[in-house]
């Protein structure tokens, strides 16, 4: 039944407090006309009941054996000690810090949470996150819209189409049109987005030009090149970036980026079907007021104790009502925990590494594949962890496959429809030698 | 809270303030806001050369728990603002009828000053 | 000037702790330091294993990451072993009030017990390794999941249709607020229909949701007896109104009586009815909005079905339609494309599969009338493996009884707490109570904020202050149906304890909270002289 600990004593106890003789008296006040007329629902189970079905619901799930997909979740190990730190009931049963003397804990880790964010992105600040990276991009662009009281937006088509399938129905509120600088993919095209391109799309009435790095293809975008065309408009640059990445590549800070924006959940967080994750959002001090989301800053208290405290909170919803920033109320504060518990667990080496390893899998996998005479690199341009491949045949090789328990890859062609027979393969630290074998020996069988 | 209010100037039912000072008006918050607004943390002000129009909204003022438009007494353009806000929004709580002024403009109306409360009927507005 | 928000008065911003300036140079208490402080050139916590060789060799024929590309330097990331980064955040955690360590009646924020085989549940590996790109016949498992806990939703609220995909309840307010901006479009009546009424009493997402969308939010009073002032809203009701929202039972705990009459005014005005879910746990069996009449509903899964908090998020926030919004819904949906929807439904609930039952994703432009995503995949699923996972466990039965107790605690604390405070309206609540502290403000100087600093000291969170804003010193105590009847007599008596104290020693409530990590802190420094992040030098 529920987790009520009432009895029936107790009931009556409050009943006759309260001076009614029924519960059902306290619903009386409900009119008559709408009244739940039924509540179908199953009968309730007990633990070992629930647990079988759920675990009919996880069998019914084949985890693939071998994966390469990637697209904009990756598939990274989460260090058992930041399981345990999420865990901790202290973390994870407690609300939203409203009441800081009994949320020091959540506070500081939020704190911690917006300085590492910082550090990897080389931004001023960070807030201390979003529901996840598509919507974290959305909110960007529409705090470009009102730092530069522009209505229009330029976005590379080498943007994730998650990202811009929500950035499409964030904008149509407040009738922002949204431009398209399409990436080069023409036959022996780099997949890049190239800044002379972007420049002659940039009207001088867009606010921001969004580009991603690295892009949906996995390529190396050239975001200085692209900072420069967008400041040229007087448009901001949006960064949306791949946080792991940012071990070898270059901080978004460093290159001219106005506002970062980014998914979070390679940073600890399982895959879990889509959510929940963590969006990143960072962009420099002087325009923080613009910046919709929580933020934790440092104080005192009386005694001369330093604490931290939620700031900045006229720009949220509970106190600029219709005039926020935005509609915010939660972050994903737990998911943030686990991402800062991560950075810090792995450190700039640990992370160096996972980089590497993912960039030497990447490049193995593509390697073999071609030697192997089973496919070819579809772009011309250099790559981080993730690659497009053109295989013959490959969405009923891609299904043939997955049967199999190996999925290769993510089809492009389901999002661009000029990509046909492209396979989109992502390496993590995760991926072995005998899983590019595997891969290799399924594709030799499916020819 | 102060509770004398300075008669050389006039009062909105918004609780602004303006005096003359030659051909400017001097525009400010009265001291009965910034009690009710608590410890003011930011003062957005407006553009030098912006149009003000009397009685529209010109800034913002927010505190810790609180948010503020700020509504213009007067109408006239912007001359000058008071850049000392930006970094010490808390003279709007130490001294609002002094060295916290929001904002110059020079007058466009005189007759508008018409509209405006004297320090009595201000005062009995407040005190409600 | 006009003041936006009621302001606490007394509050936190230094008044009464009496901050001073910092001095230059001060140097502060630090009562867990960062964890950067423990960070040492070569610790770490967590390796990996290096590239073979031949991968390596292999990886060579394919092009470098290029110079121009490259970070410059590492970043200063903390560099801590694992016992010490435990250590830092075990400690941390301790700070923490919480509410598996004592009582928590945040009104509003349903701060029930968070059963521990919800989470159980969530780390079973074929659920939570499952990504949502996988080919459908890898994902049957989610997706299954995902389409029963829609079927159970659609029963317990009375909606033709449900899309889980919003992450928070304000998100599914931005769902449902686009829906019924598609919705007349339509109709051709997108142009005329630019407001949306919200009542004074309603949360600050209702507005800020209302303006996220392009709309005009107007605000429409209260009447005496805490419900909407229906002459009032019949008044504003027009042909540019786009929706009504309206929270119930409201955001004062007392259920519309007039609800039918509401919900027929702004339907015979062509607007869109939407309910703001937050407070469902009032009316389990008891009220289907969707029966109702109700458009759209945004469910909190974070409140009323028991998933953790998280000191703030992660939540979920699916929203229900009636018929004619049905069309407009996110996509895409997890769908049943083969089996009879009854039978997976018996079998299901009886723990059965059902064989030749087959769920797939909802194709890619296959319902053009689709708002589109409001983010990416389909929700935050993590959440709904608990959400499912509870209300397996409860049944509807167990759901019903939820209802009851949650009601039930809070008459009780509204009837033993009335002699101590003001009761603002004086009749039957449901799950939560507002009361008023003003009558110790009038007679002693205690404000509601001072009450709940002092409620800190006995290990019990406040409940929610200063909202709603139709409310002086606002006090809204939700306790949920999880809490004992000796914790709720417990919370009595030193509610009443403070009460006395408010009348015997004033000044001792001021000083509150005196055993808690930190005191009250200093948030006007924090907003003037912002500090969001270490500074490495």
């Amino acid at each position: 039944m529920s987790y009520s600990p009432h009895t029936a004593a107790d009931r009556e106890r409050m009943l006759a407090a309260i001076g009614v003789g029924s519960v059902d008296d306290l619903f009386a006040d409900i009119p008559a006309a709408v009244r739940a007329t039924r509540f179908e629902l199953p009968p309730p189970l007990a633990e070992q009941e629930v647990r079988a079905e759920l675990n009919r619901l996880a069998g019914q799930n084949r985890i693939p054996q071998v994966s390469f997909l990637g697209a904009g979740v990756y598939r990274h190990l989460v260090p058992s000690v930041v399981s345990e730190v999420i865990g901790r009931a202290e973390f994870s049963t407690s609300y939203t810090p409203y009441q800081p003397e009994v949320s020091q804990g959540t506070l500081q880790s939020i704190y911690e949470f917006q300085s590492l964010i910082c550090e990897l992105t080389g931004m001023e600040v960070a807030t201390a996150s979003h529901y996840d990276g598509a919507t974290a991009t959305a909110e960007a662009a529409l705090m470009a819209c009102r730092l530069t009281r522009r209505h229009r937006i330029a976005i590379s088509t080498a943007v994730n189409p998650q990202v811009r399938h929500v950035l499409a129905t964030y904008c149509a509120g407040p009738g922002i049109e949204i431009v398209e600088v399409a990436a080069d993919t023409a036959e022996g095209g780099t997949g890049l987005t190239a800044p002379a391109v972007a420049a002659g799309l940039l009207s001088d009435d867009c606010a921001c030009l969004i580009a991603q790095q690295p892009n949906m293809f996995g390529g190396i975008e050239p975001m200085a090149e692209l900072a420069d065309a967008a400041h040229a408009a007087g448009a901001l640059m949006v960064a949306v970036v791949e946080p792991t990445s940012l071990a070898l590549l270059a901080a978004p800070g460093s290159y001219g980026a106005d506002i970062v924006a980014a998914e979070g959940q390679p940073l600890g967080i399982p895959a879990s079907y889509g959510g929940p994750y963590v969006g990143l959002m960072a962009a420099r001090m002087d325009s923080v007021r613009q910046m919709p989301g929580r933020l934790v800053g440092a104080t005192r208290d009386g005694q001369g104790r330093k604490g931290y405290v939620l700031t900045l909170q006229a720009r949220e919803q509970h106190i600029r009502r219709e005039k926020a920033a935005s509609n915010i109320c939660t972050n994903q504060a737990l998911c943030a925990l686990a991402a800062a518990t991560f950075l810090s667990a792995v450190g700039p080496e640990g992370l160096r590494e996972l980089a590497d390893l993912s960039a030497v899998q990447a490049r193995h996998a593509a390697a073999a594949i071609e030697s192997a005479g089973l496919g070819e690199r579809r772009f011309s341009a250099p790559y981080f962890a993730e690659v497009a491949i053109r295989i013959p045949d490959a969405a009923r090789r891609h299904a043939a496959l997955a049967d199999q328990g190996i999925v290769a890859g993510y089809p492009l062609e389901r999002d661009y429809p000029e990509l046909a027979d492209t396979l989109l393969l992502a390496a993590t630290e995760l991926t072995t030698d005998a899983d590019i074998d595997a891969l290799i020996a399924g594709l030799e069988s499916t020819r | 809270m102060s509770t004398t209010l300075p008669d050389d100037r006039r009062y909105s039912r918004e609780h602004e303030w303006v005096r003359i000072e030659g051909s400017m008006a001097v525009i400010g918050i009265t001291s009965f806001a910034a009690d009710e607004l608590g410890d003011i943390v930011y003062v957005e002000l407006p553009e030098l050369g912006a149009t003000l129009a009397q009685f529209s909204s010109f800034g913002v003022v927010e505190s810790v728990k609180a948010v503020s438009d700020l509504f213009a007494p007067v109408s006239g353009d912007v001359a000058e603002v008071n850049e000392e806000l930006r970094g010490s929004p808390e003279l709007l709580n130490t001294d609002p009828f002094g060295a916290g002024w929001i904002a110059k403009v020079t007058l466009s109306d005189a007759a508008e000053m018409e509209q405006l409360l004297d320090a009595a009927a201000y005062a009995e507005l407040t005190a409600g | 000037m006009s003041v936006l928000e009621r302001p606490a008065s007394g509050d936190a911003s230094g008044r009464g702790a009496a901050f001073t300036s910092p001095e230059a140079g001060e140097k502060l208490t630090i009562v867990e330091p960062l964890i950067f402080d423990a960070s040492r050139p070569g610790r770490r916590a967590v390796r990996y294993p290096l590239p073979s060789t031949a991968a390596r060799a292999a990886a060579g024929d394919q092009p470098a990451i290029p110079e121009a590309a490259a970070r410059a330097s590492a970043p200063r990331l903390p560099e801590v072993a694992e016992l010490d980064l435990l250590r830092h955040f075990n400690r941390l955690s301790h700070l923490n009030h919480a509410i598996e360590l004592g009582f928590y009646p945040l009104g509003s924020c349903t701060m029930k017990y968070n059963p521990k085989v919800n989470e159980w549940a969530a780390r079973l590996p074929g659920l939570a390794d499952s990504h949502p790109l996988d080919p459908d016949p890898l994902a049957q498992g989610s997706l299954e999941l995902e389409w029963l806990l829609a079927e159970l939703l659609k029963e317990i609220s009375g909606f033709a249709a449900i899309s889980l995909q919003p992450a928070a309840g304000a998100h599914g307010e931005l769902t449902g607020l686009l829906m019924a901006r598609a919705y007349h479009r339509s109709r051709g009546e997108g142009e005329q229909r630019t407001k949306v009424l919200v009542p004074d009493s309603s949360h600050g997402t209702n507005p800020a949701t209302a303006t996220m969308v392009g709309y005009t939010a107007v605000t429409i009073p209260s009447n005496p007896r805490g419900g909407i002032d229906l002459e009032a809203l019949r008044a504003a009701l027009g042909p540019d109104t786009a929706a009504l929202m309206i929270t119930n039972p409201s955001t004062l705990g007392i259920f519309e009586d007039q609800i039918d009459q509401v919900i027929a005014a702004v339907q015979k005005a062509g607007a869109i009815a939407y309910m703001d879910g937050a407070n469902l746990n009032a009316i389990l069996g008891r009220f289907r909005p969707g029966e109702a009449g109700f458009d759209v509903m945004h469910f909190n899964l974070h409140k009323t079905f028991s998933t953790p908090h998280g000191g703030g998020g992660p939540g979920a926030g699916p929203v229900g339609v009636s018929e004619r919004l049905a069309p407009f819904l996110p996509s895409p949906l997890p769908l049943l494309v083969a089996g009879d929807a009854d039978e997976v439904r018996r079998n299901a609930w009886a723990g059965r599969p059902t064989p030749g039952a087959r769920f797939a994703l909802e194709e890619a432009g296959a319902r053009p009338t689709s708002i589109g995503k409001v983010r990416a995949f389909t929700g935050n699923f993590g959440m709904f493996i608990r959400a499912y996972t509870y209300i397996r466990s409860n049944g509807g039965d167990g759901l019903r009884e939820v209802s009851n107790d949650a009601v039930l605690a809070a008459n009780y604390l509204r009837v033993r707490l009335a002699d101590a405070f003001d009761l603002p309206y004086d009749r039957i609540c449901k799950h939560e109570v507002v009361f008023s502290g003003r009558r110790q403000k009038r007679e002693h100087g205690i404000s509601t904020l001072d009450i709940a600093k002092a409620i800190l000291d006995h290990r019990i969170h406040p409940p929610t202050i200063y909202f709603p804003l139709i409310v002086e010193e606002a006090l809204m105590i939700e306790p949920t149906e999880t809490e004992s009847l000796e914790t709720l007599d417990a919370f009595v008596e030193i509610m009443h304890g403070i009460a006395e104290q408010a009348r015997e020693d004033p000044d001792a409530l001021r000083r509150a909270p005196l055993t808690t990590p930190v005191g009250r802190l200093d948030e006007a420094a924090a907003a003037r002289r912002p500090d969001l992040r270490h500074a490495f030098d």
